[in-house]
C-alpha cells in the first residue's frame, strides 16, 4: 500500500452566478480543484454527476474546470431529478482513491450540503469539513495533517485517517484562472449509472429567494417614557469607564484584555 | 352600604384650592374625579427648577422628582417572569445548542424559540430538552427557554470530536424518541453535526430552514438563491432569525441524566489551533482589532504594539488619506464593517461614519487625549492621555506578563522533573 502514490478525486458541480445565475465553475469545488492539484498535481482526477444536455452552459461550465490543467473529467450521466449521492458512491465503491474532496455545498438544487458525510457513511470513511489546507500525507502510518478553517480566520490542526472526504471552504487557496485552450481539448469520459428518482424532492416547491423580513426592535416599555427614550436615545456604552494618567490607563486595558481571554 | 359613588363638593374644592390651608393634608392618597375615574394629581410631580419655574422630568434621569423615585423603586423589583411548566411532556423538541465559549449566542436562542413554538403548537404539551456539550457558562438558559437541560462534560468535549457528539446524540434520541432535533445551521459546529446526525439517525435533514408555516418549512437552497417549501422533516437544521426568542417566559430548566453512552473509535484527531498572523485575518472577521487614527504620531511604534498584542490592524479615514495605511485597512462605512470582540481605537474621535463600521463590536477602547469625543462616548472603557506613552505602557506590561508567565511554566516543568527524580 505504501508504495502506490497518493491518489485524490475532486467532485466537481456546475455552479450558478449569484446575481445572474448563468452556470459558471462552482467557488468552492474550484478551491477543491486546486488543492488537489497542489497535492498531486495532474494525478488529480475529477468527477461529476449530472446532465449536461439539459442546462443552458452547463458544457461551458464544466469544461471551466478542464481549463485549470485537467486531461478529463469523469462524468455519470443522469437525470437532474435523480439522487447523485448514490450513483458516486457506487463509483467510489469500485475504485476507492486517498482522498476525496468536495466543496461545502452546492451552489445549485437543494444544496443541503450533505454529499460529503452522505458517501462518508456508504464507504465508512472519516469526513472532515471546510478544510482550508491539506499539510501532509503519510501513506506509511496512512494519516494526514489538515488545517481547517474556523470562524473569525482561526486555523484548526486536525490529524485524520486515511482515506478520508474533506469539504473545502472557501479560506482555501483561491483557485487558477481556466484557459480556454485547455479547456476545449480536454475529455468529458460517460458513463452510464443506475437512476435512483428523488420522490421526496420532486414534492417540494421551489421559488426564487424572497428577501427575508428584517428583524425589528421589540421595545417591552411600559410607559411612554420608556418607548420615547428608546427610540430617541442614542446608541451609547452605556456608562462607560473612564480612566486618566498613563499607568492606570494602561493597567485597566490590561486587566480588559486578559478578561477577554486575549493576552 | 352603597355602590353609588359619592362626590364630596367641600374636599374637591379644597382638593382644587391650592391656597387652602387644608390642601396639603387632603393630598395624601390617591384622587378620583366626579365619574369615580383615578385622577392624576399634577400639582404633585415635577420639582421647581432653578428659575423657579416648575419642572417635569420624564426621562427619569432626576432623582428628587416623584416620578423618578416610582421608577427606580419599580427597577429594583426584578420583574419576575411567570414560569411555563411541563410535567408530563406528550413529546419532546431536542436542541442541541451550538455554546460559542461556553455561553448561548443569538442563534441558540433563536433556535430555542423555534422548538419552543413546535413544542406548543396545535395541542402542545412538548417540552424542550436542549443538549450541551462541555463547558456551559451561561445561566439566563431557563429564560431562553430551556424546559430539560442534558449536560455532557468531560475532557474529550474541549476539542473537536464531532464523532462523539454525534454517537451520543444518536443515543439520545433513542432515550427520548424525540419528535423533532433542531439544530443552529452555523460555522460554530452545528452545521457540521446536524449533517454527520442525519446520515447515522438515516434522516433527510432540512438544511437552512428560516420560517415555519403551519405544516410546512422553508428553507434556502441554491446557495441562498431560492426557497424551497417542503413539509417539517425530524431534523432540521435552522438559520438565524429562524424564530423569536424566548422573553416572556421562565422555563423549568431541569436536568436530565443521559444513559450510559458507548465509547467510540475516533478517526478525527484534533491537535489544537494553530497560530495566525493576526494581518492575514481579513477585517470583517478579525476578533481583536488595533485601530490608529488622526491622534497617532508614531506608526512605527503602533505597528509594534499591534504585533504584541496580537491584533489585526485597523485604520480611521483620515489615516489612511494622510497615507500612514493602506486603504483595505479603513474601517467604517465607507472602508470595513468589523464585528471584532475587543475594538481599541487610538486617537480616533469617532466620525459617524466610523461609528457605523464598529457598531457589531462587543467591547470597545478608546485611548485619546479628548474626553468630549464621540468614540469616549461610545467606548466601554476610555483612557484619557497621550496615546503613545500609553500605548507604550502597555506594550511593556503586556511583555512582562508574557515573560512571567513563560518563567512560571518553566519552574513547574524543573520542578515536576525534580520530583521525577526524587521519587527514583
Amino acid at each position: 500500500m505504501s508504495n502506490n502514490p497518493l491518489s485524490v478525486t475532486s467532485l466537481v458541480s456546475i455552479g450558478a452566478h449569484p446575481t445572474s445565475g448563468r452556470a459558471r465553475r462552482a467557488q468552492q469545488d474550484a478551491r477543491a480543484v486546486e488543492l488537489g492539484l497542489k497535492l498531486v498535481g495532474d494525478q488529480l482526477k475529477t468527477l461529476h454527476a449530472g446532465d449536461l444536455s439539459q442546462g443552458q452552459g452547463f458544457e461551458p461550465a464544466l469544461r471551466s474546470y478542464l481549463g485549470m490543467g485537467l486531461s478529463d473529467i469523469e462524468l455519470l450521466a443522469m437525470p437532474e431529478n435523480a439522487d447523485a449521492a448514490l450513483a458516486i458512491a457506487q463509483y467510489f465503491s469500485e475504485q476507492a482513491p486517498d482522498i476525496i474532496l468536495t466543496g461545502i455545498q452546492a451552489e445549485r438544487g437543494e444544496s443541503s450540503g450533505m454529499m460529503p458525510y452522505l458517501l462518508a457513511e456508504q464507504l465508512g470513511w472519516p469526513m472532515v469539513s471546510s478544510i482550508a489546507d491539506i499539510l501532509s500525507v503519510d501513506k506509511i502510518t496512512m494519516q494526514a495533517q489538515v488545517l481547517q478553517a474556523l470562524p473569525r480566520g482561526q486555523r484548526r490542526l486536525v490529524k485524520i485517517d486515511l482515506p478520508f472526504i474533506a469539504s473545502v471552504d472557501m479560506a482555501a487557496a483561491s483557485p487558477r484562472q481556466s484557459a480556454f485552450g485547455p479547456a476545449t481539448r480536454g475529455e468529458l469520459t460517460t458513463s452510464n449509472t443506475d437512476n435512483v428518482e428523488d420522490l421526496a424532492a420532486s414534492q417540494w416547491q421551489t421559488s426564487p429567494a424572497k428577501k427575508r423580513p428584517k428583524r425589528l426592535k421589540i421595545v417591552k416599555a411600559k410607559t411612554a417614557a420608556d418607548r420615547f427614550k428608546a427610540a430617541t436615545a442614542k446608541a451609547s456604552g452605556g456608562g462607560g469607564k473612564v480612566v486618566h494618567g498613563t499607568e492606570e490607563s494602561a493597567q485597566a486595558i490590561l486587566a480588559l484584555l486578559i478578561e477577554e481571554k486575549l493576552i | 352600604m352603597s355602590e353609588l359613588f359619592r362626590r364630596d363638593p367641600r374636599a374637591q374644592w379644597i382638593a382644587r384650592n391650592r391656597l387652602h390651608p387644608l390642601h396639603q393634608a387632603m393630598d395624601s392618597g390617591p384622587i378620583y374625579g366626579p365619574s369615580g375615574l383615578l385622577r392624576k394629581n399634577l400639582h404633585a410631580i415635577g420639582f421647581i427648577g432653578p428659575n423657579g419655574l416648575k419642572r417635569i422630568d420624564r426621562s427619569g434621569a432626576s432623582v428628587d422628582s416623584g416620578q423618578g423615585e416610582r421608577r427606580s423603586s419599580k427597577a429594583a423589583n426584578a420583574i419576575v417572569l411567570p414560569l411555563h411548566q411541563v410535567t408530563q411532556p406528550a413529546f419532546y423538541i431536542m436542541v442541541v445548542l451550538d455554546l460559542v465559549s461556553g455561553r448561548l449566542n443569538g442563534h441558540d436562542k433563536d433556535t430555542l424559540g423555534l422548538a419552543q413554538v413546535l413544542a406548543n403548537r396545535n395541542q402542545g404539551g412538548g417540552a424542550v430538552v436542549a443538549v450541551a456539550f462541555g463547558e456551559l457558562k451561561d445561566d439566563s438558559l431557563d429564560t431562553a427557554g430551556v424546559d430539560r437541560l442534558i449536560h455532557l462534560t468531560g475532557e474529550n468535549y474541549r476539542g473537536y470530536n464531532p464523532e462523539q457528539r454525534c454517537s451520543d446524540i444518536e443515543s439520545l434520541t433513542l432515550q427520548l424518541n424525540p419528535a423533532h432535533i433542531l439544530l443552529p445551521d452555523s460555522i460554530h459546529g452545528g452545521g457540521d453535526l446536524g449533517r454527520r446526525l442525519a446520515v447515522k439517525l438515516q434522516q433527510r435533514p432540512a438544511c437552512g430552514v428560516w420560517k415555519l408555516e403551519d405544516d410546512n418549512i422553508v428553507c434556502r437552497g441554491s446557495a441562498g438563491k431560492s426557497d424551497i417549501t417542503r413539509p417539517l422533516s425530524k431534523l432540521m437544521l435552522v438559520l438565524e432569525e429562524c424564530g423569536e426568542p424566548i422573553s416572556e417566559t421562565r422555563h423549568q430548566q431541569q436536568v436530565i441524566a443521559p444513559k450510559q453512552r458507548g465509547e467510540i473509535v475516533n478517526k478525527i484527531h484534533d491537535q489544537g489551533n494553530t497560530s495566525v498572523d493576526p494581518n492575514a485575518i481579513p477585517m470583517a472577521e478579525a476578533g481583536f482589532i488595533l485601530s490608529g487614527g488622526n491622534g497617532i504620531n508614531d506608526w512605527p511604534q503602533f505597528h509594534h504594539a499591534a504585533s504584541v498584542l496580537g491584533a489585526t490592524e485597523g485604520a480611521s479615514r483620515v489615516a489612511v488619506d494622510d497615507g500612514n495605511m493602506p486603504r483595505d485597512r479603513q474601517v467604517g462605512a465607507t472602508g470595513t464593517w468589523v464585528t471584532a470582540q475587543v475594538y481599541i481605537a487610538v486617537g480616533i474621535s469617532g466620525a459617524i461614519q466610523h461609528m457605523q463600521g464598529i457598531g457589531q463590536c462587543d467591547k470597545v477602547v478608546a485611548i485619546n487625549t479628548d474626553e468630549g469625543c464621540d468614540m469616549v462616548k461610545r467606548a466601554d472603557l476610555s483612557a484619557i492621555g497621550d496615546s503613545s506613552e500609553i500605548l507604550a505602557r502597555l506594550v511593556e506590561l503586556v511583555q512582562n506578563r508574557r515573560n512571567s508567565l513563560e518563567r512560571n511554566d518553566s519552574l513547574e516543568r524543573n520542578n515536576s522533573l525534580e520530583q521525577g527524580e526524587n521519587h527514583e
